[in-house]
């Protein structure tokens, strides 16, 4: 939730949100999820992958993405979000275009190996370009107007993010002149600004956790402005009104007897069939009940790990139905709502 | 246990799936090397470490590579420091004549080893400055996979001069898709061995610069285009560190074949690890096919934290309607508060353990021959021997 007036101002102010995190945490659906939050109430976003894995166009179930942003969701309340998947090749052929008059060579350089070379082995090239043409999307006018309210950026994961976003540091040690250098601290220049935050997604377990708060420091070192984590498929309790999880864990056998007894009872209040208003089932029940609360007090600690680092959290809560258009809508509201933009 | 015969447990895979025979695999002592792969965050390291953990218990002398362990898990086999050097898993108990070594990959240490053992040490020096090859070593994507690759060539020597292990089970790198390990250093390979590489190193070689009437008026092109982009001052630092890369591996395309060739060792068996999720599996399916276009053989699937939910015959839809009943019929005492929380808790384990399902059959009807081995999730993260011990027994125990 984001409760201070600054952090808000800060989050009214940002274009480029830029969200990245563990593999396996879901960066791509909280990525969606914010660009059709931030959509609502008439807006207009775009959603971008780097990543050449169409994960956008799996997620919104519709057919691979080319390389051309096209609408792909109308936002809650109004508002539109349109989706790209860069090309790294494309990108550097429309950057040579745009620079040098240079595309009708395209297919020169692709035979040659300049694009091999340059998108895939000069180090940090690469990731300028990418970084590159999301920033000219941020930046572009349309009607005297921003052409999207923001954009957001379905990054590389969390162990690559800082460098990746540093790619002008590594350029700048290997190219000291030349012209995409001078590119590479453009791109730099917003990305260090206040128009932009970087998000880190995670989920409630040991390791994504620690790779967040290594992660945040590592952008903090590299004066990467940070913006929130966002923890992902977090689940309720289901035990809320009735037992405390370190109640049902490491029970004695006479605690362990009463229960047992008491969620008999309880199923043969319910009305259950005779075979299952048994003191198997309700053991049985109790044991399931037992690996949970174990699960919520790992998780109760990971959480605690995270609120000591002090910063802003976002919690986003697990669909049980699994993620589909629905769903995303679901997560976008309560995206907007903790935000409260 | 054989829970499979137990008519209360959730059926994850229906019963003419081949269950994944563990122990016949890592006792096989015509298996010599077991490669996990899988995508990011399905428990890859885990079960590498559960697979050698049980082997080595078994008598085999095994050493483990692991990659990007959890700081955890790492501790408790001894793994404090990134250093390339197996070292001896302390606190197992009776090994019956087997050995444990594990080990955690740096890649960049990799790479400046190979480059120190073949190169004189003076030109080893230029290499190891240039800030291609810095570049190069650390970050290009790729060669984390190529370079557990070249430390799995490593170790296998070691293990026929030595004979210190007969078991070597390597972790793949946390890529998004599986199929990097395999294409990584392939690319990786032909691309420092590609025309462009080559047209950039051979003027430093001869001490001239780049001429473009001799390579033709496309070639002359590219490389001004190249200029244009980079910058004069780069191709210079380039063609450095080609001639001198060139001439210390004669032709990294042949190296990166020959590393890849040992995947293909007779003596090697591929186990894919994924969480019975889509996109996990989705990966996994890929991998089963590539390896089967690449007669690299396959041991099996490991599907990673599957719930197992007890009661199976207590359906979600029942358990909701019951506590839907408690809800109603005690709305002010809530004298049966903990009978309806657990019955709403059994409902969600029943819906994800039949979604979990209906992906794993899924797979199943696809590759109806691939066998697979099911780990049910467990409440803790796996962070010491007991735990791998565990997920080793689970693995071999048919669902």
């Amino acid at each position: 939730m984001v409760t201070d007036s600054v952090a808000r101002q800060r989050w009214q102010r940002t274009r480029f949100h830029i969200v990245s995190g563990k593999g396996g945490t879901g960066k791509t659906t909280a990525a969606a999820a914010l660009a059709l939050a931030l959509a609502s109430g008439g807006k207009r976003t775009l959603l971008i992958e780097v990543e050449g894995r169409q994960g956008i166009a799996q997620l919104f179930d519709t057919p691979p993405l080319p390389y051309e942003e096209r609408k792909i969701a109308i936002a809650p309340g109004g508002g539109e979000v349109f989706a790209l998947a860069i090309d790294t090749e494309a990108a550097l052929l429309e950057y040579l275009e745009q620079f040098y008059n240079l595309k009708r060579a395209g297919s020169a350089l692709r035979k040659s190996g300049v694009i091999d070379f340059a998108t895939t082995i000069a180090p940090g090239i690469r990731d300028v370009l990418l970084t590159g043409k999301s920033i000219e999307s941020v930046n572009r006018m349309s009607a005297g107007r921003y052409a999207y309210d923001a954009v957001v950026m379905d990054a590389p994961p969390t162990g690559r993010i800082a460098r990746f976003l540093n790619a002008t540091v590594e350029v700048r040690n290997i190219a000291k002149v030349g012209p995409i250098k001078k590119h590479a601290d453009s791109v730099l220049n917003v990305i260090q600004s206040n128009k932009t935050m970087i998000h880190l997604v995670t989920l409630l377990e040991e390791m994504p956790v620690q790779e967040t708060i290594d992660g945040i420091a590592e952008l903090k070192e590299n004066q990467l402005p940070f913006g929130s984590v966002i923890i992902n498929m977090v689940r309720d309790s289901r035990l809320v009104g009735s037992a405390d999880p370190g109640a049902l864990i490491n029970m004695t056998p006479t605690a362990h007897k009463a229960k047992v007894k008491e969620i008999q009872s309880g199923l043969a209040a319910a009305g259950l069939a005779t075979k299952f208003s048994t003191a198997a089932t309700a053991g049985s029940l109790l044991e399931e009940s037992v690996g949970y609360a174990e699960r919520l007090e790992l998780e109760q600690n990971e959480r605690a790990r995270l609120e000591s680092t002090g910063t802003e959290l976002i919690e986003l809560p697990y669909l049980a139905n699994g993620i589909d258009l629905g769903g995303l809508y679901e997560l976008a509201t309560l995206f907007k709502e903790q935000v409260g933009f | 246990m054989a829970l499979s015969s137990d008519p209360g447990v959730t059926h994850v895979l229906p019963a003419n799936t081949n269950h994944l025979e563990l122990d016949r695999l890592i006792m096989n002592p015509e298996v010599k090397v077991i490669v996990c792969c899988g995508s990011g965050g399905v428990g890859k390291t885990t079960t590498a470490a559960a697979m050698a953990l049980r082997a080595a218990e078994a008598g085999r002398k095994v050493c483990v590579m692991t990659i990007d362990p959890a700081k955890r898990l790492a501790q408790s086999m001894g793994l404090t420091e990134l250093d390339n050097t197996p070292r001896a898993v302390q606190g197992i108990g009776n090994l019956n004549g087997g050995s444990l070594d594990a080990m955690m990959l740096d890649m960049k240490r990799t790479f400046d080893e190979i480059v120190v053992a073949h190169a004189e040490p003076e030109r080893a020096q230029a290499i190891l400055e240039n800030p291609f090859y810095q570049a190069l070593s650390s970050s290009f994507a790729g060669t984390q996979e190529y370079m557990a690759m070249e430390k799995l060539g490593q170790l296998r020597t070691e293990a026929e001069q030595t004979g210190v292990w007969d078991l070597i089970i390597v972790d793949t790198p946390p890529s998004r898709s599986a199929l990097d390990f395999l294409d990584a250093p392939k690319r990786l390979g032909s691309f420092l061995d590609g025309r462009m590489m080559r047209l950039l190193a051979a003027p430093a070689k001869g001490g001239g610069r780049i001429a473009g009437k001799i390579v033709g008026a496309g070639l002359g092109f590219a490389t001004g285009a190249l200029n244009k982009i980079v910058g004069a001052q780069v191709l210079t630092d380039l063609q450095t560190f080609m001639a001198s890369f060139d001439t210390l591996f004669g032709g990294f395309r042949h190296r990166a074949e020959q590393t890849y060739a040992q995947l293909q060792a007779p003596d090697t068996r591929f186990i894919v690890v994924a969480a019975p999720e889509p996109d996990a599996l989705r990966e996994a399916a890929y991998f089963v096919e590539r390896l089967g276009d690449e007669d690299m053989p396959l041991a099996g699937l490991v599907l990673n934290r599957v719930t197992v939910v007890p009661l199976a015959d207590l359906t979600a839809e029942a358990a909701i309607a019951a506590a839907d009943r408690l809800a109603e019929s005690t709305e002010d005492d809530h004298e049966h508060q903990l009978t309806e929380d657990l019955l709403r808790l059994h409902a969600d384990n029943i819906n994800t353990a039949r979604r979990q399902s209906q992906v794993a059959k899924r797979f199943h009807a696809a590759h109806p021959l691939v066998a697979i081995g099911i780990v049910p999730t467990q409440s803790e993260d796996i962070h010491d021997l007991a735990g791998l011990r565990l997920v080793g027994n689970l693995l071999a125990t048919e669902i």
